[in-house]
């Protein structure tokens, strides 16, 4: 053997991580750290240069009305998209992976929407919800309701936007619930078949505790999504009305690129990254699981 | 995705599929309806009115298209090229080296994965002044090219590579990078087929650290010119706008058509591990 190999591991190890690792720490790890230093002081100006606030922003955070309801907001669009979502993909995902006529038609009309970019999405569905001229005016209309400005009303707006997500991303967790589906054993249906079991019941009783893990998975991954999902906003409602449906990623947005007030912006990221962060840690404890499940 | 598995699905279910597929598939056909029909017509469900090309007209004209398309393609392929080299070296010190550190470097890297760049727009968008990369591709790029999912997944997969392949290789007079090439990188095919569609996909639609970080048409991707193009104050109506969407994702969409079962089984094999 010749000597390229005699020079310790260590070296070669930190040699190849190198490159990826400079990148990590400039845009994670460093602004992630940056973040929360600016969050103690205060947006610096001509004028006024920054200087140390202490807790001054974490302050001002409590007391602003914007930021709790854009928190709340946040809840709601987690709850109203993530649970109907799933279950849509595993209503999906058992149709596809047993045999029916265009399978494979059925299958890529779920998926479709997945790899759409938000935005054009958001075009898109702009145009259901228009008033008057939209397709959910003149579909109300058939019923003898009059023209409603469904993303103009805080009523209506965020029940708008929860309908198009699951549309988006239904198909997207149903790929996840295929896989899992695949990896059961058959001999599970046919003792069920040879039981008599009904499928309603094979379902509840077996596939689905079966699933468990899968769907685990995916209700932290989508929770995490959640938080990102903020694309929409831009084309469909700016937040609006009065803040309806504005989301702390998007709040983040206008804080730092409207109102440039970067401190500020910086205290909301780092309640962000504490969000996910806790995100994570659930996620890391439900891998360590999965792990024994498998 | 085997077509022998699975049984034959009841008939009443069979239908509700069907149904639901239909219901999911209609906005885009909708979309394409309005933007091969003259504008006036666009709401109206003649099925025998005029086809026209007018709005795809209209809107490569009303939009620099063009030029959106060609950085969105230079931004994909740049960044892809970037993540295969960096995530492949770094998941074979991860996979293949003992180095003091090494654990909890794997932890940093995979904090990625949770904090994503989009996130820290403020503080990358100060780093990238710094650098003086606002307002250039690679500025859009850059935070994305180490990427956690990548090492991630390529990690996995050298993982399961038999060492006696290697310790033949080496036998054979590979050097250390020839052992990856000539090993490890031709085995993990397929993770690399998997992850390439799910990066181009991700970053063909990426918007939100695009829009913050670019403020010309000279570097400006697709998905922001959508927004603007498409944005209620543009005043286009809404066949144009349909036809510049359905043109802006089309690239995409005949690539996942053409390709559906490789699609699927790369966002599945990538969800997985």
């Amino acid at each position: 053997m010749r000597d390229k190999w005699s020079v310790p591991g260590y070296v070669y190890g930190w040699l190849l991580l190198m490159p990826a690792a400079v990148l990590l720490v400039a845009f994670t790890h460093y602004p992630a750290a940056a973040t929360l230093f600016d969050s103690f002081f205060t947006t610096g100006t001509v004028v006024r240069p920054r200087h140390f606030a202490g807790l001054a922003n974490y302050a001002a955070l409590a007391q602003d009305p914007i930021f709790w309801k854009v928190l709340g907001n946040n809840a709601v669009f987690a709850l109203g998209t993530i649970p109907t979502s799933i279950a849509l993909a595993l209503l999906m995902a058992v149709w596809v992976n047993d045999r029916l006529p265009a399978r494979a038609l059925v299958r890529m009309s779920y998926f479709t929407p997945t790899i759409l970019p938000m935005i054009a999405v958001a075009n898109l569905w702009l145009f259901f919800y228009s008033p008057q001229i939209g397709l959910l005016d003149k579909l109300t209309g058939l019923f003898g309701a009059s023209s409603h400005n469904w993303l103009g009303d805080p009523d209506t707006v965020m029940a708008c936007l929860a309908v198009m997500t699951v549309w988006k991303e239904a198909g997207f967790f149903m790929i996840f619930y295929l896989a899992a589906l695949q990896s059961l054993p058959p001999e599970l249906e046919e003792a069920a078949k040879v039981e008599g079991a009904s499928r309603w019941y094979f379902f509840w009783r077996v596939t689905f505790p079966l699933l468990m893990p899968t769907t685990l998975f995916v209700l932290v991954n989508a929770t995490i999504n959640s938080f990102k999902l903020v694309d929409h906003l831009f084309i469909l409602t700016k937040g609006g009305p009065d803040n309806a449906s504005n989301l702390l990623l998007y709040y983040i947005y206008q804080v730092a690129f409207s109102f440039f007030d970067t401190a500020y912006a910086a205290t909301l990221t780092v309640v962000l990254l504490a969000l996910l962060a806790a995100l994570a840690l659930v996620q890391f404890l439900l891998i360590e699981r999965r792990v024994h499940y498998r | 995705m085997s077509a022998v598995m699975g049984r034959r699905l009841p008939r009443l279910e069979t239908g509700a599929a069907w149904l639901l597929a239909l219901l999911w598939i209609a906005p885009l056909a909708y979309a394409i309806w309005a933007a091969i029909h003259p504008a006036a017509l666009a709401t109206h469900f003649d099925p025998f009115a005029p086809l026209t090309l007018d709005n795809f007209r209209k809107a490569w004209s009303f939009a620099p298209f063009a030029r959106e398309f060609l950085n969105t393609t230079i931004l994909v392929a740049m960044t892809l090229a970037a993540q295969l080299v960096l995530c492949t070296l770094a998941a074979y010190a991860f996979a293949r080296f003992d180095f003091a550190g090494r654990d909890i470097a794997f932890a940093l890297v995979l904090v990625q994965l949770m904090i994503m760049p989009e996130v820290l727009i403020v503080e990358n968008y100060r780093t990238m002044a710094r650098l003086g990369l606002v307002d250039t591709i690679v500025g859009i790029g850059l935070p994305y090219m180490a990427s956690a999912f990548g090492i991630f997944l390529l990690r996995q997969t050298f993982k399961t590579i038999p060492r006696e392949l290697e310790e033949a290789a080496r036998v054979e007079g590979c050097s250390m990078l020839g052992v990856l090439w000539r090993v490890y990188v031709p085995l993990a095919r397929p993770t690399y087929l998997a992850y390439a569609l799910v990066s181009v996909s991700y970053h063909w639609n990426n918007f939100l650290w695009p829009l913050v970080i670019t403020n010309s048409v000279d570097t400006r991707p697709l998905t922001v010119g959508l927004a603007i193009f498409g944005a209620p104050e543009s005043g286009v109506d809404w066949a144009v706008i349909s036809a510049g969407t359905l043109m802006a994702v089309s690239p995409l969409l005949v690539a996942f058509l053409l390709f559906q079962r490789q699609f699927m089984q790369s966002f599945m094999h990538a969800g997985i591990k």
